[in-house]
């Protein structure tokens, strides 16, 4: 923190370090249900603008033809202590934005991708992206109505993961559940960083 | 929703970059450019409100003041004044300008956070 206007707001307050992780996986997956189930304060929503101009699209058809888009993404927090708070965004369903899924990802310490066995192949551009990018992830699979048609090493083989990406049975709807994936993420960062994290 | 039918016939306000200024970017005189920084999860704090002469602001610039009395997160600044994420960004530009808002941004991403934070998260994660 710099110290070099004296009355610069906010000056001798506590700022805590917010870290970053997202929520990806396809359409309905139970992105929005998992953020809520473990962040400490009702999901909230913060919404983005857009004209097409700023959408990878082709279509410069002039102003008229402009139009525009308003896409929400919800979050939530947990607040580990009071130096430390946890935000965990949902991506938007959409694979369409994903300029904002940039901007999501910017500085994110890792991501959760959900992954319904119904429609595996949903979370297959979720996957793409956080490999391409080398952002940590961990897959959990939701198990909708206790429906547990693959096991967690078959995902992995339709998923064509690296060994080491832990993948995890998960209810998106169960607070326990959620933690266990967010810890599964945590530890997996900081193994892939060489250490362990101590399992006490 | 490009042009607020009210105001067919007028000229759209333009941006050269955006295209047609869209009602959420009224409040900022049709200002999209974002600021620069305001990452998602930068804490904003804001002068205390004893401090400010609210009088010349417009009413969002007073309402992030006021919400940003403690450091909040700009995502959930932007919640909780109910404007597009954008908006605040731009919003926040003019308060950071006037010094009545300070960003502190999050750890450049190219700096993870060290093994002692990740562990402090996986405990306190075990321990909600
Ligand atoms: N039975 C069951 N239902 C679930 C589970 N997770 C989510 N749901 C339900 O599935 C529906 C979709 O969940 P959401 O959390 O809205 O999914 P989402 O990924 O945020 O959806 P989009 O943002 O629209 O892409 C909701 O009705 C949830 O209640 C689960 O583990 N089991
Ligand atoms: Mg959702």
């Amino acid at each position: 923190m710099d110290s070099v206007h004296s009355d610069r707001p906010g000056e001798g307050q506590h700022i805590p370090i917010a870290l970053k992780i997202l929520i990806a996986g396809g359409f309905g997956v139970g992105k929005t249900t998992l953020v809520g189930a473990v962040s400490e304060i009702r999901p909230l929503q913060t919404e983005e603008v857009l004209s097409s101009a700023s959408e990878a699209t082709d279509d410069v058809s002039g102003v008229e033809g402009k139009t525009t888009t308003t896409v929400a993404m919800d979050f939530g927090r947990i607040t580990i202590n009071e130096d430390l708070q946890v935000y965990l965004f949902g991506t938007p369903g959409q694979d369409r934005f994903w300029f904002l899924w940039d901007e999501l990802a910017f500085g994110a310490l890792g991501a959760v991708v959900l992954a319904d066995t119904r429609r595996l192949a949903d979370c297959f551009p979720s996957v793409d992206y956080f490999e391409t990018r080398n952002t940590p992830f961990v897959v959990g699979v939701n198990c909708f109505d206790g429906i547990q048609k693959h096991s967690p090493d078959s995902v992995r083989n339709a998923l064509d993961l690296d060994p080491d990406v832990p993948v995890l049975l998960c209810d998106a709807r169960d607070r326990q559940s959620g933690k266990d994936l967010l810890i599964a993420l945590v530890e997996h960062v900081a193994s892939r960083r060489g250490d362990r994290v101590a399992a006490h | 929703m490009v042009a607020d039918p009210r105001r067919s016939g007028q000229p759209d306000w333009l941006d050269m970059d955006a295209g047609p200024v869209v009602r959420p970017y009224t409040v900022t005189g049709g200002r999209v450019k974002p600021a620069s920084g305001f990452d998602l999860v930068a804490f904003v704090v804001a002068a205390p409100l004893d401090r400010v002469d609210l009088a010349p602001l417009q009413p969002e610039h007073r309402a992030i003041i006021e919400v940003a009395q403690r450091p909040v997160a700009v995502a959930e600044l932007s919640a909780r004044v109910d404007l597009a994420l954008g908006v605040v960004r731009v919003l926040l530009g003019d308060l950071l300008s006037a010094g009545l808002v300070a960003s502190y941004e999050p750890q450049p991403a190219a700096s993870l956070p060290d093994n002692d934070i990740l562990q402090a998260v996986v405990n306190g994660l075990r321990a909600l």
